[in-house]
């Protein structure tokens, strides 16, 4: 029954904007962030969306039509950091200047409300294709 | 006979089977709303239709088991030619998936899928009322 792939794709579209949600979280905690672990300012992150395509069914069935999401790749943004001139700051340069992560805040809550939409619908798509599914093997009982 | 019932079934069989194929070709569009690149693909359910239940009554002769499920058996099931949906917005980064148009393309296939199951469930019943005895009621 192909419609049980619905299960697959759909699931790997949540699972790739729970990532982008995540990804999201870390960037907006870590907005005040002057130093990481390697001593340099935070930078905010980005998830890279992929289709894949999901193995092939049985009785080759076209693969192509089994398109979920992946997260391909994370990149950081190389946008400049927000300095502010503070030489009080123990993390102040030469010039007494502090920078910060270059995380925007605005960009990342509209990145956080379109990843929690697509999880929705994608959620909203499982629902639907698991009340027709439970319709189908009460074929025929009535 | 059996012939005759299974070919009453065959068609509604056919019809499920492509609507549930189709609701699987939406719900790669909906996972892929967000990936740039990414064409959406449909088909016209129609056309799909009626090539697929067309080869079936082209073939003479009673067969043994009803084409759809030699074909099941064989493996290689009837399979939709999928189009490119045509971009109601363009968008920057190649992304052609209209969320909206998906989601009420969704909806409405589900019904039709519904419908197509109520369809079955009342064939069924015919059936099985046409099988039982006078004594059985």
């Amino acid at each position: 029954m192909s419609m049980t792939r619905i299960f697959d794709i759909s699931g790997s579209a949540v699972s790739a904007q729970s990532q982008r949600l995540n990804v999201v979280a870390s960037n907006l905690a870590n907005i005040d962030t002057v130093a990481g672990p390697d001593g340099k300012a935070y930078k905010a992150r980005n998830v890279v969306f992929q289709t894949v395509l999901q193995d092939q069914g049985r009785g080759g069935r076209a693969a192509e039509t089994n398109a979920g999401v992946t997260v391909s790749t994370i990149t950081e943004s190389n946008k400049l950091g927000r300095t502010v001139h503070d030489p009080k700051h123990p993390n102040a340069d030469a010039e007494g200047n502090v920078t910060y992560s270059n995380v925007d805040a605005v960009e990342e809550m509209v990145n956080m409300i379109s990843a929690s939409r697509s999880y929705q619908n994608n959620i909203e798509v499982m629902n639907t294709a698991r009340s027709l599914l439970l319709k189908t093997l009460q074929l025929g009982q009535g | 006979m059996i012939n005759r019932i299974s070919s009453a079934l065959d068609f509604q069989g056919q019809a499920l089977m492509l609507r549930a194929e189709r609701q699987r070709v939406l719900a790669g569009n909906i996972a892929n709303s967000d990936t740039p690149g990414f064409q959406a693909r449909d088909f016209d359910f129609a056309s799909a239709l009626r090539e697929a239940t067309g080869t079936q009554q082209s073939k003479l002769g009673p067969p043994v088991t009803s084409d759809l499920l030699q074909r099941d058996l064989r493996g290689g099931s009837y399979q939709p030619r999928l189009n490119y949906a045509v971009p109601s917005q363009t968008s920057k980064d190649g992304n052609t998936v209209d969320l909206e148009r998906e989601r009420g393309t969704f909806a409405e296939n589900a019904m039709h899928l519904e419908a197509t199951l109520r369809f079955l469930n009342g064939t069924v019943r015919t059936l099985t009322d046409a099988m039982k005895s006078h004594t059985q009621g």
